[in-house]
């Protein structure tokens, strides 16, 4: 077992950890981190992305150890303390971007990273990024309408594809 | 996963050191070696990580010309920092896996794997790219040796990729769109001194070069010269996915469409 300690959404997290044992999983089982997901579980889904020093990646394909010392962030990290929800997680309850929820977590995610490198993404550019998150309910369409809602840009002219 | 012991070395030299011990075995960004010892399909007793190591870290231009790509370094970083120098590159870079995958996966992980599939040894090979390792420097056309097989020995490292920058390049992929490897891709790089052209994803002996079309592009450089051309489709792949008639189609149009990319 190694000791590992991290920052995780802003809190000092550790832990002793195998060397097979997974990000989600340290995430997951040992901080009881649940809200990131297991879809796949061979980096498909896109359900178990978080933010590692500030970079998208899959937490299903990232060992624990290397994470040690790393700055993570998770979808428990995205609502103020007081509950509200931040500008992406309120685009998608307003533009219903999800119907069961599960690859919502990962969505999120992947939104907030998307968006920081590119603020005002053309829906094209939403859609090639979100190549490795599946959501198998909606269809995509109202994912993207959230998205492009959350950069501030009108929605009204997206069609679906 | 069976369990492994992890060594996290600073340095090429403690990587070196470490992957000495039996059984063991380099990890780069993980996307592939992860999933594979998920599956069992590898068993270490020490992985050794590569990804403290800083100095394999970055892209350069060398004193040569040549764009210098250190063997630990993401796609996500070579689709940024390469774009200016080598847009052909960059832009295969860019479109490798998905966003997450390419901020762990490395172009190091991909050269060593040589995935029948793989992107980045279409783009070594096309370029006459030089693989630098902790010992040595192995040309392209030396360095790949069929399906995940390569020039490396056991415990080799590869330290930096060095690719010469064509005057014009382009990669064209036709996804397999579960995996989003390729089903065939085709990199063009068009040199003052000729075109090299090689493919991936088709062939049951990895990526190649296909010289027949070299030859007719570097006389005329449009795709109508490549017309008539094809490659045997009883060495391409032949599976689910496609068959190997399929995939050999697939080699002719993706070549034009890289040449007819470049031409505007």
């Amino acid at each position: 077992m190694t000791q590992v300690k991290m920052t995780v959404n802003g809190k000092t997290a550790s832990g002793h950890v195998e060397g097979r044992t997974l990000l989600v999983q340290f995430l997951r089982e040992d901080l009881g981190l649940t809200g990131t997901h297991v879809g796949c579980d061979t980096s498909q889904c896109g359900a178990c992305v978080v933010h590692v020093n500030g970079q998208a990646v899959k937490a299903c394909s990232m060992l624990a150890v290397e994470a040690d010392g790393a700055d993570v962030a998770t979808i428990e990290g995205q609502a103020a303390a007081d509950g509200t929800l931040n500008t992406i997680q309120q685009a998608f309850q307003d533009h219903h971007g999800l119907q069961c929820g599960f690859c919502t977590p990962g969505m999120v995610m992947s939104a907030a990273a998307l968006l920081k490198d590119n603020p005002k993404p053309t829906v094209a550019e939403v859609r090639h990024y979100l190549d490795g998150n599946i959501c198998r309910c909606t269809g995509y369409h109202n994912i993207v309408k959230a998205i492009m809602a959350a950069s501030g840009q009108d929605i009204g002219a997206i069609a679906a594809e | 996963m069976y369990n492994f012991d992890v060594e996290r070395p600073k340095t090429v030299a403690d990587a070196v050191n470490a992957l000495a011990t039996d059984e063991a075995q380099p990890m780069s960004g993980g996307q592939t070696l992860i999933p594979t010892l998920k599956a069992r399909l590898a068993m270490p007793s020490v992985l050794v990580s590569l990804s403290g190591i800083d100095e394999m870290k970055g892209v350069r231009k060398g004193d040569d010309g040549r764009l210098c790509i250190g063997g630990g370094t993401t796609h996500a970083t070579v689709a940024a920092e390469a774009a200016a120098d080598f847009p052909g590159l960059a832009g295969l870079a860019a479109r490798i896996g998905d966003p997450a995958v390419r901020n762990r996966g490395t172009i190091g992980g991909s050269v060593a794997n040589n995935d029948p599939s793989a992107c980045y040894p279409a783009a070594v090979l096309a370029t006459g790219a030089t693989v630098v390792t902790n010992n040595r420097e192995i040309a392209a056309d030396d360095y790949f040796q069929g399906m995940f097989a390569t020039a490396l020995e056991e415990g080799e490292i590869v330290t930096e990729v060095k690719f010469p920058i064509p005057q014009a390049s382009h990669y064209e992929k036709h996804i397999q769109p579960a995996s989003r490897f390729p089903l065939v891709a085709v990199f063009v790089a068009k040199f003052a001194d000729g075109v090299r052209v090689a493919v991936t994803g088709a062939s049951e002996n990895g990526v190649f070069r296909w010289t027949e079309a070299e030859a007719a592009l570097g006389g005329a450089f449009n795709s109508d010269t490549v017309k008539g051309l094809t490659v045997d489709a009883a060495d391409m792949i032949s599976d689910l996915h496609g068959s190997g008639a399929y995939r050999a189609h697939l080699v002719g149009v993706m070549t034009r469409r890289a040449v007819d990319a470049i031409n505007g």
